[in-house]
């Protein structure tokens, strides 16, 4: 009782001895009082997110380099971006990270939208295949680097005997990641063992967003199950899979931790993503100028192609 | 009057079937496909060069038909 009414006192002071607060408090518009709640937020960002944008593109037109920061700065205009659009060896990269991009998607969307048919029909267990087939995607990609790094192994390698069991040759007669042909598909076997739940998760929502009714008018028409999939099921879950599509392929098109884990961009260039060949530019070389007119160029392209997955994702909601 | 009205109408029902978000962004969202196929195919380095300013070009067009009316 005693401790109640210390209590009740304790709050009627607070009340009575700043009386002027809380009446200035109350007295801000609903405007005001969002403005204040948002403003360490827009603080943040500026900082963390806008400011180094700029001063990245700042710096793309000059010829800074970090570990010189004391030799005068020059302005350059548009050269490093001209040095870079001519470039045949960043040329080459672009084409290695396309190779890398476009056979990652298409087997995750592949293999994604199989899997997704097959938990979607609900079999007994498909919980818990659902749940082992998630796990890769729950995993850190240094993780991930790390173990498949031991798994293509040619002496102690998994990966290696596997192979030599289904096609009978030797197993340390190969080196996924030491060979100029194999390693480029060595890093697509393992984003797309990787990812492939990932656009398996997106591809499932699609295919649960599909009305039944419709596969039961479709039954009462006599359509077969083929024609079923490929009158209702692919047409209604297609922008689902464009989504991850184009998700795994912004996603891909930065790839950086994985194919530096697994192969530091070799052997020779072969794996040589743009990533790669922008973080030997900054922190080998360090060409910061070039370097962040090559960030720019990446950057404008993420950038665009954020615009389509936006423009996809509006066409997926307003369905 | 109205041989006035007519030709009015009809201008507006152009520039209302071409000016609108829908053709716009469809419009920026293949300039800026193209440019990151320019950026990636290996058939010519002139396309490459070309890639970053189609890119940019269609980022930028895109940002701005985002802000035109329905």
């Amino acid at each position: 009782m005693n401790e109640l009414s210390a209590s009740s006192r304790i709050t009627y002071r607070a009340v009575m001895v700043r009386p002027g607060v809380a009446r200035r408090i109350r007295g801000l518009s609903d405007k005001t009082l969002a403005w204040l709640f948002i403003t360490p937020t827009i603080v943040l960002l500026l900082a963390i997110n806008i400011f180094p944008l700029l001063w990245t593109i700042y710096l793309s037109f000059t010829n800074y380099r970090a570990n010189r920061a004391n030799v005068p700065t020059i302005w350059l205009g548009a050269d490093w971006y001209q040095s870079i659009l001519t470039d045949p060896d960043i040329w080459a990269a672009m084409q290695v990270t396309a190779h890398f991009v476009i056979w990652t998607v298409v087997i995750e969307a592949v293999l994604g939208f199989g899997l997704a048919y097959l938990i979607d029909k609900k079999f007994r267990g498909h919980g818990l295949w659902t749940t082992i087939i998630l796990l890769p995607m729950m995993l850190s990609p240094a993780v991930v680097g790390n173990f498949w790094t031991f798994l293509y192994q040619p002496q102690i390698g998994l990966f290696n005997y596997v192979v030599a069991f289904f096609t009978g040759r030797a197993a340390s007669s190969f080196q996924m990641l030491g060979d100029v042909t194999l390693s480029p598909w060595a890093i697509v076997i393992v984003d797309a063992w990787m990812w492939t739940p990932y656009v398996m998760l997106i591809c499932l929502a699609g295919l649960r967003s599909i009305p039944d009714y419709i596969y039961e008018a479709a039954e009462v028409d006599r359509a077969s199950k083929w024609r079923q999939f490929w009158s209702i099921t692919l047409p209604m879950s297609l922008p689902f899979i464009m989504l991850a599509v184009l998700f795994r392929g912004i996603e891909n098109f930065k790839m950086f931790d994985m194919v530096n884990l697994l192969t530091g961009g070799g052997p020779g260039s072969t794996t040589e993503v743009a990533s790669i060949t922008l973080k030997r530019a900054a922190f080998e070389s360090w060409r910061t100028g070039y370097s962040s007119a090559f960030a720019i160029i990446l950057f404008v392209t993420v950038f665009g192609l954020a615009n389509i997955y936006v423009k996809a994702l509006n066409k997926v909601k307003s369905r | 009057m109205s041989v006035d009205a007519t030709p009015s109408i009809a201008r507006r029902g152009l520039a209302d079937r071409i000016l609108r978000r829908g053709p716009l962004e469809a419009a920026a969202t293949t300039i800026i496909a193209a440019g990151v196929v320019m950026l990636m195919q290996p058939f010519s380095l002139t396309l490459y060069s070309w890639s970053f300013a189609m890119t940019l070009f269609g980022t930028v067009m895109f940002t701005i038909v985002s802000k035109v009316r329905e």
